[in-house]
């Protein structure tokens, strides 16, 4: 079957966005042109302003080169724009005369800067500012006259004017509004915006209406409403855009404001598809590249024939791409009836926040002098985090959460090229801004992979963001709020989970048939995540898939660098006799164990075990009295105790028996990540239990219950969940939560940003108020232990699974024959 | 005589799982996909030499287990943006029996 033909007009950002998305789901699909009436190869939009500046060329900012196409099988016509769509033929018709035949059509025809009527407005010295061609007439009046006038306080208009401004013009900003911005900015910010502005000699009318251009030849003034005249050689119209639907209206597609598409961003015509700034979508248009990035990638479902990406709308954030001005806005930044402010002004150093709040949830934030939290802000706008938590400190941003990793410094733009970002792999902030403009890079998911900066541990992927952000302008696509599991599907998280109970899903096979999972067997990050879900919602049901476990937890033990593995035996609480001790040295003499240390959980670790041996091993460990101690797992790991009352002069209740009661509770547990606990004989906490997954403090009174603490790359203290009375009621609670963990939180997820993203008042409802609920939890916990502590060394040293643990080798089935 | 040695039944690789094959010189790692496919691969990877038979299996490629590189199992080349490649060997399955041929190896790295 020859290939379907698909033509894309408008050769801009949305449309080869597109393409691209679609090439990656469906390369060979389609023979595809392209049609662009600007003579340049795709180019970067949202940079022009930097270009005018100065402060980069053109070449910078070509995102697609021509060879670019060339590879790709597209054949591109710049400069003979389609004039006419005849949709009975189904043909596009060229300025030229040549007509071309399609199976779908890609609309993406962009905008014009909308130009007011006024006398006098096609004099020559009047431009828009939206592609090169008015870029390089702006900088071709820089180098012949002096006086330029921008009309449009808007954030085009001053960038235009900022970039005048750089070429050695002196600029006038004409704004019909009191306010710059407004559309941005409330009026506190956008005072210091303006006085910033005039300080570095860019001049303002406010509340000015245009009434004429006025000149002969060429333009030479403008005169205002009010009759008072400016003198002007230039006048830029930056007052906003229209979506450019010429060619979809003469073609009696449905047009509003824009080209009308739906949630699949499909015209009213099934075979024409529109994406980008020509479109109006839930009566929403937009002018940002955020969303247009979000429609291009369900388009591209689309013309991919997969048929379930679904737009619908986008949140969308602002920053001036003004160098030396720090401005930030998203969402709803005016306060409406019944929402409350958080505000925080520092008139000297130019610093104003603003986030406006409704019920504990950030509906939009405006930010100037100091927009470093920008992204984190706008992030919790978009997931609609609930704030309660640290509302008391979400204005003095991020770091003020706890965030050890890199505190005030992340003022990333201020960083040197050789400033390293990411820790784990060793990339620094040159790498990163390299490979962005290179290789064109638009999410924080492509820099992941071309650079490996935030793809480990992910304590930087704030810089990340912020260096994505300053490179590639406000236009960098934002991780979309909802987060598909992986690349093998669009679901997330909770709709997996969902789907497993409600549906409900016992195998693997049953949820990727279910979920039309796009790989046929997944990928190594969401096997794991699945295999656990299954195990955790039906674990009397659910046969676990061992070939979906990462190594450690297939083989038990912790792999090394080496290939070599580390065993760790439990010992419950901590507590050990001589005897466990010699039993360990006898097995660590036996297998030569070439090194041993005492843990940060208070067990003993054996390194550099080859895999042939974990069997044998783990049998002498396992007549020992020994079992597996699971530091290999997303389980429980162990639980800490301090020296306790037996022998501490502080001591208070019976700590270390409770320690090991808790450890004998959970031990075995699979959960979504690692899971420690540790239980203190006072307050002095020497067992640490604060920074714990479930942490104890024993006091004379009873026992405070601590939840959601971490040591890690990111230090959380625990929340206080409450204190009981009894030991029972802390076995209860304790099984309690550690169900709700296990069944709402998102697979390698700790409790710490698991209670962050909840909140802690969820939980307490959950686990306190809830009196059957608790106990329902409880139960469920005890009913799957059932199942889980089942020693997994003893099997395998019993011959369960002895396929991992033995090697095949050349000989064998010759001595079998 | 032929280059073909049999090295096991093909039931005892675990399915989407691998085996790893110890010979006098090397290791190398066999693979069986969920479609009861057989690759065998030198059991290195070309990062940090990280034991390729230990990683996940899905579909037609194996996750290093240890940084997570990406192999494709038919031509040992590393996949996406990391570059590198690891040395393949001719295998077949008869009649359940998997064969591995040592003399022909497919790429040399």
């Amino acid at each position: 079957m020859s290939k379907q033909k698909l033509i894309l007009i408008g050769n801009g950002m949305a449309g080869i966005r597109t393409v691209e998305e679609l090439l990656k789901l469906e390369p060979e699909m389609y023979e595809i042109t392209v049609f662009g009436a600007e003579p340049h190869p795709n180019y970067n939009r949202i940079m022009l302003s930097p270009v005018l500046a100065g402060e980069k060329t053109i070449d910078d900012i070509v995102l697609n080169s021509r060879d670019w196409y060339a590879e790709k099988g597209i054949s591109l016509h710049t400069g003979d724009p389609v004039v006419e769509i005849d949709r009975i033929s189904r043909q596009v018709k060229t300025a030229s005369g040549n007509t071309l035949s399609y199976d779908r059509l890609l609309l993406a025809t962009g905008s014009n800067p909308f130009i007011i009527p006024v006398p006098g407005h096609e004099l020559p010295g009047v431009v828009g500012f939206r592609d090169i061609r008015d870029v390089e007439m702006m900088l071709e009046s820089a180098r012949q006259h002096k006086k330029a006038v921008v009309i449009g306080g808007g954030l085009l208009g001053l960038e235009a004017a900022n970039g005048l401004m750089k070429n050695g013009m002196d600029v006038t900003v004409v704004h019909l509004m009191d306010i710059l911005m407004e559309r941005q900015l409330d009026k506190p910010a956008a005072e210091l915006l303006k006085a910033s502005l005039a300080e570095s000699g860019m001049n303002f009318l406010m509340q000015a209406e245009t009434a004429e251009i006025l000149g002969d030849d060429r333009v030479r003034g403008v005169r205002f409403k009010d009759g008072s005249e400016i003198e002007a050689d230039l006048v830029v119209m930056a007052v906003g855009i229209r979506p450019n639907t010429e060619l979809a209206q003469q073609a009696g597609l449905h047009c509003e404001r824009g080209v009308v598409v739906n949630d699949t961003l499909q015209t009213f015509d099934p075979r024409i598809y529109a994406v980008g700034e020509c479109v109006q979508h839930r009566n929403s248009c937009y002018g940002l590249v955020a969303p247009l990035f979000e429609q291009a990638k369900v388009c591209a479902n689309h013309l991919a024939m997969l048929g379930y990406g679904r737009y619908e709308g986008s949140v969308t954030s602002t920053k001036l791409k003004v160098t030396g001005i720090d401005l930030f806005s998203a969402g709803e930044f005016n306060e409406g009836e019944g929402d409350e402010t958080l505000v925080l002004q520092d008139p000297a150093q130019g610093i104003y926040k603003k986030l406006v709040i409704k019920d504990n949830r950030i509906k939009g934030a405006v930010m100037y002098g100091d927009t470093m939290d920008g992204t984190w802000y706008f992030q919790l706008l978009r997931e609609e985090t609930d704030i309660s938590g640290f509302r008391n400190t979400i204005l003095f941003g991020q770091h003020d959460l706890g965030d050890a990793g890199h505190g005030d410094e992340t003022r990333v733009a201020m960083l040197s090229d050789d400033a390293e970002i990411c820790g784990c792999n060793g990339v620094c902030k040159g790498d990163i801004v390299n490979a962005i403009t290179s290789k064109g890079l638009f999410t924080l998911d492509e820099v992941r992979t071309h650079t490996k900066a935030s793809a480990s541990c992910g304590s930087c992927t704030g810089l990340v963001e912020s260096l994505l952000a300053s490179t590639v302008g406000e236009g960098y696509a934002a991780a979309p709020s909802k987060k598909a599991v992986c690349a093998c599907t669009e679901h997330s998280h909770d709709e997996v989970i969902q789907a497993i109970r409600t549906a409900p899903l016992k195998s693997m096979r049953d949820l990727f048939d279910y979920l039309n999972w796009k790989t046929p067997d997944g990928c190594s990050s969401c096997r794991p995540a699945l295999n656990y879900y299954l195990l955790a919602n039906w674990p009397g049901e659910y046969q676990d898939d061992a070939q979906s476990r990462f190594i450690n937890e297939r083989a038990h033990g912790n792999i090394q660098k080496d290939g070599t593995y580390s065993v760790v035996p439990r010992m419950f609480g901590g507590l050990c006799t001589a005897n466990d001790l010699r039993s360990i040295a006898d097995v660590a003499d036996k297998y030569q164990v070439p090194e041993m240390k005492v843990t940060g959980g208070q067990r003993i670790d054996l390194f550099g075990v080859k895999k042939e041996q974990l069997p044998s091993m783990w049998k002498d460990l396992t007549a020992a009295g020994f079992v597996s101690g699971h530091a290999y797992g997303k389980a429980m790991r162990t639980v800490k105790t301090c020296a306790g009352k037996t022998w501490c002069r502080f001591g208070t209740q019976n700590s270390t028996g409770l320690g090991v009661q808790l450890e004998e509770l959970t031990w075995g547990s699979w959960m979504p990540h690692k899971f420690k606990l540790a239980v203190s004989g006072c307050p002095r906490n020497c067992a640490e239990a604060t920074i714990k997954d479930f942490g104890v403090v024993c006091v004379d009174s009873g026992y405070e219950l601590h939840i959601g603490g971490n040591g890690g790359i990111k230090v959380r203290v625990t929340d206080l969940l409450c204190k009981v009375e009894t030991e029972a009621e802390v076995v209860e609670y304790c099984g309690a939560f550690t169900q709700l963990y296990r069944e709402e939180a998102h697979y390698l997820e700790r409790t710490a940003p698991w209670v962050e993203r909840v909140s802690l008042g969820y939980v307490k409802q959950r686990i306190l108020e809830d009196e059957a609920g608790r106990k329902a939890l409880f139960e469920r916990f005890q009913y799957g232990q059932q199942f889980a502590q089942i020693d997994p060394w003893r099997a395998r040293a019993e011959g369960a699974e002895a396929h991992e643990f033995t090697p095949l080798s050349i000989n064998r089935m010759r001595v079998a024959s | 005589m032929s280059d073909w040695i049999a090295i096991a039944m093909l039931d005892e690789i675990p399915t989407m799982g691998a085996r790893k094959l110890q010979t006098e010189t090397q290791e190398i790692a066999v693979f069986r996909t969920g479609n009861d496919e057989v690759f065998a691969l030198r059991d290195r990877c070309p990062h940090r030499g990280g034991p390729l038979s230990q990683g996940i299996v899905h579909g037609d490629t194996v996750s290093c287990p240890l940084h997570n590189w990406k192999i494709d199992l038919q031509s040992g080349e590393v996949q996406g943006p990391d570059d590198g490649c690891v040395n393949t060997y001719a295998v077949k399955v008869d009649e359940g029996v998997v064969y591995l041929n040592l003399a022909q190896a497919e790429s040399a790295a």
